[in-house]
């Protein structure tokens, strides 16, 4: 007893040195991904080149879900955590929906491992507080880029509360439109605003919600969930008509409790942290260059990452029209984005 | 023993712990203080006086039988060393490595009036990574009592609760938000100072003990507290959730890019591993020029994290001088070896940008000390006319931590004014049942002490389930009452969940 064995000694210097802490963490981290094969996707859906739909098998979260919420998700143990707001939740089935777009690292190698039958290395949440979605009796619930899906189950539980429910969204051309019928199916009225007048009317999406506040005298509330720029228009625009706006907001994050403090969003003169204070604010009041400005803190990195990922594709697959597709179309999608003004903000959010 | 140690007896010099060059250590993030060796040990051993009535017992919050687990350590009988230890703290490696010794155990220690104080701090991580290295663990006969019980985080505070409420034969399930388990000593503590193999290592005894880890779990928002006793079959819960909302200070310019806290400073860098550009994909950008608010621990980690990504100067802005600087002694000792510039007596103003949303530096003004405040310390009070630019292109908070909203947002639970958790000398918690203890109780404090936390709660916990304490039948001072039971009563029958 109390004898130090040769070996028992050895173990103990080596316990010393993280390189070998990290080669271990690596070990068990891939053990625990083997084993957590709960976070499988079970459908896929591509709308377009650089978005698409997973839905993924957690019964308990499909739930405790509710609108405005999000998830964190990581797609290996070497990845990051990214912040995906809840397109759809299926309380039945059990299962959790979300609608990503590939701009960043992440998300693009997302679109190319998450296929059905495959899992998630984590996946946590419901995230942030839920958005209310009663007391209004006419609402606008507005859509633009990625805002589009996770509008819907704002819109579905306004519908469900006795709402009249206009729908407003926003999409560059007709091929990019997704989940016309779901949306139909509990919005009073919906309007789909395209670039090029290719499906619904023509222009951006704050003219559809011109379009539907000179309608409707009586609107109580609007919530907006998209890019920045799109969700500040939508606030200067109800701002003189004196409607409440509420727009839910997609910083940077890593760990989404609260804990690092890197979502924070100045509203109303204030600092308030996004995952667990929001992610919806008062529109009016949210300071959004603050948040531009913050959105963009990882830009370079994200650009450096993006490359350094499409070299090693390109050594790993020889030809690959798929990926070589989706790139044009991002660059395309920057380019007509430009009439906004607009950094995607899920472009960024990759930084988190 | 042949003759009574007196303090003239005793080795004079407490002996030195080998530490990796600071020149060399500041470019990687190898551990700095390398440990003891054998001869160490026992060199150091022989300079405990053995006090009839130890000081140091009373000035560990775990009650560790310190001058128990020295003698055995003199006696060549380290396996006994450690079992005396993990008596009453299951995490010797990382206590060793983190605690205040210095305000603790060894701040009271006699030899220590003449003399420096023992080493015990140092003493306890030899034997925690010994156990480690011989795989020894103190694996007790543990009769299942059928009890369920829910431990919210899986930082220092539940680990503690959990390993000994595993010991009372319950069956334990530990939550944990992020992907890997561990809390604040996975994300927050870096490598160079705990090394994540040690955390590991402890959390894998607590699986040994029967625990089981529940990651990606956030509790509260995916089920609600509530919802694990009336709905999950939880006999008791237990919530450590920590502190864990950063404070910034209100000034202009603190939402620049390149201002932020050093929680996610910290998360990037040790559970992200951000660090290693190629391998992992979270991204952290260091500045040349980085300044640190703060001077606690987690402000030293943050600096010597900067020092080692590459930062070619790290400041140190800390309001009182360095008497005042709640750190560690030893992380300070490290810091100011590996170059980190002190700037003392100094509070920052304004964050200055560079017209690109970035930082370009800092306008601060000098402080001095005036009437002690309510926390004893003198009040730092400004300097008139005493303002001054510093460089910098990086600016990190260190400046403490509020309660986290989300347990008070999801569920009924009380509490108290600052946002914590209300809870009464047993750690019980507004809600029956519901234990809660560590910093979403008492605010941002030390490891050790949300251990202790952990163990009062499990303590609590076990009387609440009729489960007497067979750990420590004899320890319980008497007349001590928990929820109207004599602690101290051995003979109460022992309740099976049904």
């Amino acid at each position: 007893m109390g004898k130090l064995t040769e070996a028992g000694w050895e173990t103990m210097q080596v316990l010393e040195k993280p390189i070998n802490s990290q080669n271990l963490q690596r070990a068990q981290a891939m053990q625990q991904a083997n084993q957590a094969s709960q976070f499988q996707i079970v459908t896929r859906q591509d709308f377009s080149d650089v978005t698409y739909l997973l839905e993924v098998c957690y019964p308990l979260m499909a739930k405790a879900a509710q609108p405005g919420q999000f998830v964190i998700a990581m797609l290996h143990e070497h990845g990051e955590r990214i912040p995906l707001t809840i397109a759809d939740f299926d309380r039945a089935k059990g299962t959790v929906t979300l609608v990503i777009q590939a701009v960043g690292k992440t998300t693009r190698e997302m679109q190319q491992a998450c296929q059905v039958g495959t899992s998630l290395y984590a996946l946590v949440g419901p995230m942030g507080l839920p958005s209310h979605t009663s007391g209004t009796k006419k609402i606008v619930c507005v859509g633009g880029g990625l805002g589009v899906a996770p509008i819907f189950p704002q819109a579905r539980a306004f519908k469900e509360s006795g709402a009249y429910v206009i729908g407003v969204v926003g999409f560059r051309t007709k091929d990019l439109v997704f989940w016309e019928d779901k949306f139909r199916a509990c919005c009073d009225e919906f309007i789909v605003c395209t670039d090029d007048g290719s499906a619904g009317i023509k222009g951006l999406i704050t003219d559809g919600v011109k379009l539907a506040i000179s309608k409707h005298p009586d609107i109580g509330e609007l919530v907006a969930i998209g890019p920045p720029v799109m969700m500040r228009a939508c606030a200067e625009m109800t701002r003189p008509h004196g409607i409440k706006t509420v727009v839910s907001l997609n910083p940077i994050m890593v760990d989404g409790t609260g804990m690092c403090g890197g979502c924070r969003v100045r509203v109303g003169g204030q600092v308030r942290f996004a995952c667990v204070d929001g992610p919806d604010f008062d529109g009016h009041q949210v300071d959004f260059d603050d948040l531009m400005s913050r959105l963009r803190r990882f830009a370079q990195e994200e650009r450096a990452a993006m490359d350094r990922w499409s070299e090693s594709c390109r050594m790993k697959i020889p030809v690959d029209p798929r990926s070589g597709t989706a790139a044009a179309a991002a660059s395309s999608a920057g380019a007509s984005d430009e009439a906004l003004d607009l950094p995607d903000p899920f472009e960024e959010v990759e930084g988190g | 023993m042949a003759k009574k140690k007196t303090i003239r007896t005793i080795p004079q010099e407490r002996t030195p712990i080998r530490e990796i060059d600071p020149r060399e250590r500041v470019r990687n993030f190898i551990e700095v203080a390398c440990g003891y060796r054998v001869e160490d040990a026992l060199n150091e051993a022989e300079r405990c006086l053995l006090c009839p009535q130890p000081a140091c017992v009373e000035g560990c919050p775990v009650s560790i039988d310190i001058p128990g687990f020295i003698q055995k350590i003199s006696a060549k009988d380290f396996h006994g060393a450690y079992k005396v230890i993990a008596d009453a703290n299951l995490l010797p490696a990382i206590c060793g490595r983190v605690c205040p010794q210095e305000s603790q155990c060894e701040g009271v220690c006699p030899v220590g009036e003449t003399l420096e104080p023992v080493a015990i701090g140092r003493l306890e991580r030899w034997v925690g990574d010994l156990a480690i290295a011989e795989n020894w663990s103190n694996l007790p006969y543990i009769e299942p009592t059928g009890f369920r019980i829910g431990i919210v985080g899986s930082g220092p505070a539940g680990m503690a609760c959990a390993a000994d409420m595993a010991k009372a034969g319950c069956e334990v399930t530990v939550y944990e938000a992020f992907h890997q388990a561990g809390g604040v000593l996975k994300y927050g503590i870096p490598d160079f100072r705990l090394p994540n193999s040690v955390i590991d290592a402890e959390i894998d005894k607590l699986r040994k003990l029967g625990v089981r880890f529940e990651c990606n779990t956030l509790v509260g928002r995916l089920f609600t507290i509530e919802q694990m006793i009336d709905e999950m079959g939880f006999h008791a819960v237990f919530i450590g959730t920590g502190a864990g909302y950063p404070s910034l200070l209100n000034i202009p310019g603190d939402s620049l890019n390149g201002v932020l806290s050093a929680n996610e400073l910290l998360t990037r860098c040790n559970l992200m591993l951000a660090r290693d550009t190629f391998g992992h994909d979270t991204p952290l950008t260091i500045g040349r020029q980085v300044t640190v608010v703060g001077s606690g621990n987690t402000a030293m980690d943050a600096m010597r994290v900067c020092l080692r990504l590459g930062a070619e100067k790290v400041h140190c802005i800390y309001r009182r001088t360095r008497a005042e600087s709640p750190a560690r002694a030893e992380e300070l000792h490290h810091a100011e070896e590996e170059g980190i510039e002190f700037h003392w007596l100094t509070n920052p103003v304004e964050i200055l940008d560079d017209s690109k949303g970035s930082v370009r530096g800092m306008r601060c003004i000098r402080m001095e000390l005036g009437e002690p405040d309510d926390s004893g310390r003198r009040r730092p009070v400004p300097v008139a006319n005493s303002e001054h630019e510093i460089e910098t292109d990086m600016v990190v908070f260190a400046i403490g931590t509020n309660a986290n909203p989300i347990m008070g947002q999801t569920s009924e639970i009380k509490l108290n004014r600052r946002g914590y958790i209300e809870a009464d000398d047993d750690l019980a918690t507004s809600l029956a049942g519901v234990f809660a203890g560590g910093d979403i109780v008492t605010g941002a404090a030390t490891v050790i002490e949300a251990m202790g936390a952990g163990r009062r709660a499990a303590r609590s916990m076990k009387a609440y389930l009729g489960i007497r304490d067979t750990e420590h039948p004899g320890r319980a001072v008497a007349g001590e009452k928990l929820f109207g039971i004599d602690l101290a009563e051995r003979n109460f029958v022992r309740l099976r969940a049904a």
